[in-house]
């Protein structure tokens, strides 16, 4: 799945062996390529973006209909006790004025005022981003090079022993809800009663009363372990199968025969040659389903009450505290959006042949 | 390079041999489809994880159509409930019982009622949704002029920015704000998990419309909706069926999640109303095994039976994607 | 005679979906070192096929049998060690359409450089001037090297493939379709480069294209395949010039000879297609096709023939019809066809 022609301004015609190289044609027109690629890409995300906003005001402020009253249901709250909530939250205003104070607050990097905690939104991310990078990092990386590792041994053997068992293990973990996996975890290694009864904490991220931080250090690698098991088995699966199937569209490339007339061993017929070429396509959809790690790192924390964003999303959920869940839908929506900006810059780096 | 050539499947059977009998267009087209179907069922009885996915699908179906035949309601609400809370599995109960008394058992059975449902109705939605936005994507971007190709670009980057979003949090979102309900919890999954179908489906009609057959009801006058509807729709459903059976294990499992994460309704029994269930009463850190593995593993079994049926179609509708043998 | 290669009896079967499908079927080459040797036959012959055979490159679906002697060894009986050194030191191949040939994502430079430390032909030190060293024998800037395949041209991509099948000097080369996918100027340049090098080294050269032309002009000996079998077999320029298997014919007028008019005033094609492998008709295989075909072609099958022998039965041309067989070949009636064929 080629998605870039090889580039265009390669000689043609000419087969003159001296020919100057291209990279001296390249120039200043190189550079004004490679603005023009950054400046697009940028653009595109920037669109992306807005909509994001746009939607999470539609989907907060307008869909609700009444946000004060979603909020306030079932609590015991007297119609002026409403009206102020109104205008404490600028609900009073006409719909427009609203969404212009809601995007100029945003470009201000104010998301408003927490219902629940009473509390600026931006201050409550700030203070949970960290947990949630540093399990949703670890994890990531221990997934991608587990499913990028395992994948690229089923798709070199289609159909051998190795790919029926490895592609069998990840449609299993990805038919699995991800919570259950970490409710099972907890159950069997971090319960009183399991198999191995309080092995592992059953959530939280540091044990309280520690002080030395190489002593809270270790807390967090005991409290992580079973959270990060679980977002691997839950995302290794998609980059395994990813893999595979990319690595079995490379198989029969003929540079793959060339590199085995040269006497290759299988094994660096594979490393050397098929899985770089299989990686182009891999890392992109990688990228592309970032969202699905978003989406995983929730339920983690929701489960093992790991004091991160997700944890924050959930105990917005239950309020509902709209203000939060509003915040954490544009943070989330833009984490995701710019790190596929990131990998848009990134990719030609990886690929030759789409260098701008 | 010369690589083996693949054996064209043999056309219908040269009927020769039999009596000449006149069918008309019409017969011949059912014969056709007869065929193609037992051709289709042949090919699928070939794949073994498919055949697994299959029958335990038929088997979990029955069950959950016939659960009113064999299991008391009344043992199903708090205030029924048979046993006593927390009793580990026995001949009465094989799966134990929760906190109220209920046996788990019935509570799974009765469970996959709605999270069928809601799995099948989600699916349809999303799949109805992705097929519609796929073909005129596909269908306009290649035969629309000017204007066409600006709607089906659109519809690409509203596709490419929903595909990136986390669908969790989208469904979730739309969960929270919208009335409480089953039709909610539809509502939301199939409006968030539609844009892969969508893509796929745009790719088919693209490769479709290249076909010289389109391109002759296109010269002979075929308007936009005869192309799209005769032509194009019946030879994109193949694949929107492969994907069809994958989107449901999907949007089962997105239902427990939303179930989960107390999105639900609570007065409905589901799978994942189970866990949640589970997990508020304080099962987990007690350790009660038997209220958390089954469903969980219901889940899982009829998640992965779809995903093992939609590979098996997958592969016999495209047999490139198959391994050696 | 022993020579630097020599194929006796070369059967390929790939075992396909339904059942076997004969690609090669009793193929007999040999090719002495320092000469060149042609290996012509439409699409679908088998030629790439046999072609990859010599090095056991082809899929795990092919079963080969017979007999491959490289240098008097047994390529099909190696072990896998033996065989992998043997790859490329021993026998190279320049694969068609460079394009696919050449890995995208790696440099030029590395590519050429990595059979050079495979093999340890040269001190790691040393890798860097040989890239360059064998760049610039096939007229391609040293700084090439830190290119990637896309940056070059198609004549530029086949040079680097030509260098890099240089570099373990191997005592064959294999040239599978290596001018195919380049226009005519190129394809000049790049087969004088090829014939200039080989001459240069001493190699052995097997060139296989369904260019009869080109291999006339290129090759001492051309032998032509039809449906997994050879046909025909003799000196480059008696097959092109007075081809004796109808299908010889049919080919070689399908490309205009230089100062032949009547090749010009009718070019000749070839009706029909070339035989389903998996189904080949009974007899001889080009039968349905031929002009000059006869009740007895539909039940058998010729071995290949000699031309013309020499009083003591040897020739240096044969063909594989039943219009050349021991009738026409008149002293040889009494010479069995498994003594001729060798």
């Amino acid at each position: 799945m080629r998605t870039t022609e090889p580039a265009s301004e390669g000689p043609t015609g000419a087969d003159t062996g001296g020919a100057p190289s291209v990279t001296a044609t390249g120039g200043s027109g190189r550079a004004r390529r490679v603005l023009a690629y950054v400046l697009g890409r940028l653009m595109t995300a920037v669109v992306s973006l807005f909509a994001v906003i746009v939607a999470g005001f539609f989907l907060f402020r307008i869909l609700p209909g009444d946000p004060v009253r979603a909020m306030t249901e079932g609590r015991e709250v007297t119609a002026e006790q409403r009206e102020e909530l109104r205008r404490q939250f600028g609900l009073d205003q006409p719909l427009w004025r609203q969404f212009l104070d809601y995007a100029e607050g945003l470009l201000r990097l104010d998301l408003g005022v927490s219902f629940q905690y009473r509390e600026s939104v931006v201050d409550l991310i700030l203070e949970r981003l960290g947990p949630t990078i540093l399990l949703a990092g670890t994890g990531t990386v221990i997934a991608a090079l587990l499913g990028l590792f395992l994948g690229s041994r089923a798709g070199w053997k289609p159909g051998g022993r190795g790919d029926r068992v490895n592609t069998a293990i990840a449609l299993f973990f990805w038919s699995v809800p991800t919570f259950w996996l970490g409710l099972l975890l907890i159950v069997l290694l971090a319960s009183g009663r399991g198999f191995m009864p309080g092995l592992f904490p059953t959530g939280g991220m540091v044990d309280p009363g520690l002080t030395g931080s190489l002593e809270r250090a270790l807390s967090t690698a005991r409290h992580m372990v079973l959270p990060v098991i679980t977002m691997v088995a839950v995302i290794y699966a998609q980059y395994l199968m990813i893999m595979r199937s990319s690595l079995m569209d490379e198989k029969g490339a003929d540079y793959l025969t060339t590199a085995r007339a040269k006497g290759l061993r299988d094994v660096l017929v594979r490393r050397r040659h098929a899985v770089p070429n299989a990686l182009l396509p891999t890392v992109t959809l990688i990228f592309l389903n970032l969202g699905q790690v978003v989406s995983g790192v929730i339920l983690v924390e929701t489960v093992f009450s790991w004091p991160g964003l997700g944890q924050l999303f959930y105990s917005g959920l239950g309020v509902p505290d709209l203000g939060l869940v509003q915040g954490l839908f544009v943070v989330f929506a833009a984490s995701v959006i710019l790190m596929n900006l990131l990998a848009d810059l990134v990719y030609p780096l990886l690929d030759p042949r789409v260098r701008p | 390079m010369s690589a083996p050539t693949e054996p064209t499947p043999h056309g219908p059977e040269p009927t020769g041999s039999e009596p000449e009998v006149v069918l008309s267009p019409r017969a011949l087209a059912r014969r056709r489809h007869r065929e193609a179907l037992g051709r289709f069922a042949r090919e699928y009885a070939r794949n073994r994880a498919g055949l697994f996915g299959l029958t335990s699908l038929l088997t979990i179906g029955l069950l959950a159509l016939t659960a009113p035949l064999f299991i008391d309601q009344a043992h199903l609400t708090v205030t029924g409930a048979p046993g006593d809370g927390y009793q580990a599995p026995s001949v009465e109960y094989p799966l134990g019982t929760d906190n109220f008394g209920r046996s788990i058992l019935d509570l799974i059975i009765w469970g996959s009622r709605v999270s069928l449902a809601v799995g099948l109705l989600a699916t349809f939605v999303s799949v109805a949704l992705g097929t519609l936005a796929g073909i005129t994507a596909g269908h306009f971007g290649s035969s629309g002029g000017r204007g066409g190709r600006i709607l089906s670009s659109v519809i690409m980057r509203v596709t490419d920015w929903f595909l990136v979003l986390p669908t969790l949090v989208m469904a979730v979102a739309l969960a929270a704000v919208l009335p409480r309900g089953t039709g909610t919890i539809v509502l939301a999954i199939g409006l968030t998990v539609w844009p892969p179908t969508a893509r796929l489906v745009r790719a088919q009609t693209l490769a479709v419309e290249a076909r010289p057959y389109v391109e002759r009801a296109r010269a002979l006058g075929g308007g936009h909706a005869h192309v799209m509807g005769r032509h194009v729709l019946p030879n994109v459903m193949p694949v929107v069926l492969a994907q069809t059976t994958l989107l449901v294990a999907t949007s089962i499992i997105a239902e427990s999640t939303l179930a989960f994460l107390g999105m639900g309704d609570p007065t409905t029994i589901s799978w994942g109303g189970v866990l949640q269930a589970a997990r508020t009463s304080g099962a987990i850190s007690a350790g009660i095994w038997w209220y958390i593995v089954p469903p969980g593993l219901a889940i899982a079994i009829v998640a992965l039976s779809f995903t093992l049926c939609g590979r098996a179609v997958e592969s016999v509708i495209n047999p490139r994607l198959r391994g050696p043998r | 005679m022993s020579g630097l290669l020599d194929v006796r009896d070369l059967y390929v079967t790939y075992a396909g979906g339904t059942g076997e499908v004969p690609a090669v079927r009793g193929v007999d080459l040999s090719l002495n070192p320092g000469d060149t040797l042609g290996l012509a036959g439409e699409s679908g012959s088998g030629k790439s096929t046999v072609a990859l055979a010599l090095l056991r490159l082809l899929p795990a679906t092919a079963r080969v049998t017979g007999r491959i002697l490289l240098e008097g060894e047994d390529v099909l009986q190696m072990r896998w060690g033996r065989l992998r050194a043997v790859r490329w030191a021993g026998a190279s191949v320049v694969f068609q359409g460079a394009m696919h040939s050449l890995n995208p994502v790696r440099r030029i430079g590395e590519q050429v450089a990595e059979p050079l430390l495979l093999h340890r032909v040269v001190r790691p030190n040393q890798v860097q001037a040989r890239v360059a060293e064998l760049l610039e024998q096939v007229g391609l800037p040293a700084s090439r090297s830190r290119d990637h395949p896309h940056r070059l041209s198609g004549g530029q991509r086949q040079r680097v493939m030509i260098a890099m099948a240089l570099a373990c000097e191997p005592r064959l080369i294999i040239a599978d379709e290596a001018t195919t996918a380049l226009d005519v100027m190129i394809q000049a340049q790049i087969l004088a480069l090829l014939e200039r090098l080989v001459k240069e080294n001493g190699i052995g050269m097997l060139m296989i294209s369904h260019d009869l032309s080109v291999l006339a002009d290129a090759c001492d000996r051309v032998a032509i395949m039809y449906a997994g079998r050879l046909v025909e077999e003799g000196p480059a320029r008696e097959v092109v010039h007075r081809p004796a298997h109808p299908y010889a014919s049919a080919l070689s007028a399908a490309f205009p000879k230089i100062g032949d008019p009547a090749s010009r005033l009718a070019p000749r094609g070839l009706p029909g297609d070339p035989p389903d492998p998996a189904d080949p008709p009974p007899g001889c295989a080009f039968r349905p096709r031929c002009a000059v075909a006869e009740p007895v072609c539909a039940t058998v099958d010729p071995p290949l023939w000699p031309l013309h022998p020499n009083p003591d039965g040897h020739s240096d041309r044969y063909a594989a019809c039943v219009h050349v067989g021991p009738e026409e070949a008149g002293a040889s009636k009494e010479t069995s066809p498994e003594e001729t064929s060798r």
